[in-house]
């Protein structure tokens, strides 16, 4: 059988085609069109695993942009999609901490890699891979050299939760002259303690994932595990956690 | 609509502004509501209402004080109507539940400020909605701190009573609210010139209490599954009881509770019998609030149940009929006032025990505890909702949401993956 799982970000498309247990994974950035992106996801993974698109059983969807993905022929949502991802590429974990680029969500997942309690962040952008965005641009950074970027040993503290208010207390540090290094690792610790705070209140179980676009950032992992006072495993493929999940689901047909 | 113009204008409204809260509000509610399958007819006169619904009713209001008669404007479940109905006055809940007033509310509040006490105090500055400029009093309580604050700045515009609500629920705080009661009989007899007498109490309880019974009789026909009626329309019905003239709004909940019956009788619904079931807990919906259960229902579960102001706490309670002395019937009134659990009691276990009591009666497969933005009390409290209710294993979300469109999409996803949860 094949099937195809599509989780369409904010900032990135990912697809999972599996053809008889074969995986072939991509992505794209979602840009201003979330139909686009996942057509082109679709037609680059018929393509790299040289399958026709007849074959395909089923198309699962996933992400804040499944609303507009007519290929679906089911959606789902990407909380039970990552749990179902994370319950392939590391069975033990209890949690997942996963920060997107609209929304940080913590899932706590029962043996058989079903939800049993989640929480997301209400309206702000606080604690997500936005927050990051706006910081990096004011910054003069782009977001995906954060990571390498961060100080922890002059870490200075951002005290703003609020993104509007952080970023200009970022500009107020740099005009002062402080490390961009020790400004960074203040920011990876603002966006670390939030989330903490939210897995806290939902309660953690270990083993703890960290999945989502951010967590390729080393500076958010370092920051989450100081703040949670636990390791957090990273899977390498743990941008494409929701796709697999949406994949392994279109294959139970669930 | 029928041209309502000319008693905008003569109430002072600033027109420009209000034809454009006019223009949205008939297609939000043909989204919302005129989409859905199979309405009980019983809601014919709902929609009529809301067609109209800065007509209508504010043409009887005027009509009223053209005759003499006096409106007061209300905020809160504890001000109790059956003192302005019997002395011949209209009570009239006046809470703002639209993002169209927000803004004004903003000029004056600060921005942590909960959005129904925004909309409520914009929509009297900013002169778009009748049902504010009409009233002759507004009646105010000392419930949060942010109304208490907010009734300060609306006191510049309109007369204003405030009622002492106590903070808890001791016997000397149920005397204190008797007296309550009997300085707001004063209030009341002194703007109306009417005299309130056992007997016109006596009655004006009854009215009041014939509403309440009607609204359950419409509540007690969702304990059905399939559910006869969608939470959407329950809930349209509740949000227009509040201003509605309360014998017609009986007797509109009775028709309507009726034909529920007959629906459960020949086993019809608007949801499959085996679409989930969901309660709400938590802050008011004044319309047009429609968001959440908007988004619960369009996702394929039904609501069944408000554990709400614009539900439950509105109508459960009823007041003892049997006093015959007004002493009596203040002291039955105070007693079926404090009854009703909200979170600005300390402690308001009872309010948990309503909730775990409704889920059983009502045969939810899970609760959304939601909360308006900023709103400190009902946030603070879900914690405890939720912890009580996980001991039961009772599945239950905590949203907190606003009146905008900006989170749509977000609350979408939480709702449709607790959904999934609960379906397993
Ligand atoms: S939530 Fe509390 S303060 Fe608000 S209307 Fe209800 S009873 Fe009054
Ligand atoms: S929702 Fe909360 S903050 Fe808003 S008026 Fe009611 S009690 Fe006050």
């Amino acid at each position: 059988m094949v099937v195809i799982g599509v989780d369409i970000g904010s900032v990135a498309t990912k697809g999972i085609l599996i053809s008889d247990g074969v995986q072939h994974k991509t992505i794209f950035p979602t840009g201003w069109s979330p139909r686009d992106a996942s057509d082109a996801v679709i037609a680059q993974l018929l393509h790299q695993s040289g399958i026709e698109g007849q074959r395909v059983t089923r198309i699962f969807g996933t992400g804040y942009g499944r609303v507009a993905f007519d290929q679906a022929d089911k959606t789902v949502t990407e909380i039970k999609c990552h749990a179902r991802g994370i319950a392939e590429l590391l069975p033990e974990v209890r949690t997942i901490i996963d920060i997107g680029g609209q929304d940080s969500k913590v899932i706590r997942i029962g043996e058989r890699g079903q939800v049993v309690d989640f929480s997301m962040n209400d309206k702000c952008a606080a604690g997500t891979g936005r927050f990051l965005q706006v910081m990096a641009t004011a910054l003069g950074l782009d977001v995906s050299e954060l990571g390498a970027a961060e100080d922890p040993a002059q870490r200075l503290p951002i005290s703003s939760m609020c993104t509007v208010f952080a970023e200009s207390e970022i500009i107020g540090l740099m005009a002062k002259g402080n490390p961009k290094g020790g400004i960074v690792a203040g920011l990876h610790q603002s966006v670390g303690k939030r989330v903490a705070a939210m897995a806290k209140r939902l309660g953690i179980k270990e083993p703890i994932a960290f999945t989502g676009g951010v967590a390729i950032n080393q500076g958010v992992k370092r920051a989450l595990e100081e703040e949670l006072g636990a390791p957090v495993m990273v899977s390498e493929a743990c941008q494409y956690t929701g796709a697999l999940g949406a994949a392994l689901l279109a294959l139970e047909n669930v | 609509m029928a041209d309502y113009q000319q008693m905008w204008t003569d109430l002072g409204m600033d027109l420009e502004k209000h034809d454009v809260l006019c223009e949205v509000l008939p297609e939000a509610f043909g989204g919302v509501y005129l989409t859905q399958q199979n309405r009980p007819k019983g809601m014919d006169f709902y929609d009529f209402v809301v067609s109209e619904i800065h007509g209508v009713r504010p043409a009887e209001m005027i009509q009223h004080q053209k005759e003499g008669g006096k409106v007061f404007g209300t905020f809160c479940v504890y001000v109790p109507d059956e003192v302005v109905f019997a002395a011949g006055g209209i009570a009239a809940g006046l809470c703002g539940g639209s993002q169209f007033w927000v803004s004004g509310g903003e000029k004056v509040l600060p921005a942590n400020t909960c959005p129904l006490i925004k909309a409520s105090v914009g929509a009297r500055l900013d002169k778009t909605c009748p049902f504010f400029l009409i009233p002759d009093m507004y009646v105010g309580e000392t419930t949060c701190d942010g109304k208490k604050k907010a009734w300060e700045i609306l006191a510049g515009e309109v007369p204003f009573h405030i009622i002492d609500i106590p903070q808890m629920k001791r016997d000397r705080d149920i005397a204190a609210f008797e007296a309550e009661i009997k300085d707001f009989i004063a209030v009341v007899e002194k703007v109306t010139g009417n005299k309130i007498t056992a007997e016109s109490l006596g009655e004006a309880i009854k009215l009041i209490n014939n509403k309440r019974r009607a609204l359950q009789r419409v509540y007690n026909a969702r304990k059905a599954s399939p559910v006869p009626i969608s939470g959407k329309d329950a809930l349209l019905v509740t949000q227009i009881n509040f201003y509605d003239d309360p014998a017609r709004a009986a007797e509109m909940a009775n028709n309507l509770a009726d034909e529920l019956e007959q629906r459960i009788n020949s086993g019809s619904g608007v949801f499959p019998d085996n679409a989930l079931r969901i309660m709400i807990s938590g802050t008011p919906m004044a319309i047009p609030n429609w968001k959440l259960h908007h988004i619960v229902e369009s996702l394929g579960a039904a609501v069944v149940v408000e554990e709400s102001c614009t539900g439950t706490r509105y109508f459960e309670n009823l007041v003892d009929e049997s006093a015959t002395t007004l002493d009596g019937q203040i002291r039955a009134l105070a007693e079926r006032y404090m009854k009703t659990n909200c979170a600005c009691f300390t402690p308001n276990t009872a309010r948990i025990d309503d909730i775990v009591r409704l889920a059983d009666e009502y045969k939810v497969d899970g609760i959304i505890d939601t909360n308006l933005q900023f709103c400190n009390i009902y946030s603070t409290e879900s914690y405890q909702v939720k912890q009580a209710l996980t001991e039961r294993n009772q599945p239950i979300m905590h949203i907190e949401t606003d009146y905008s469109e900006q989170d749509f999409e977000q609350l979408r996803t939480r709702v449709e993956a607790f959904l999934e949860m609960l379906r397993k």
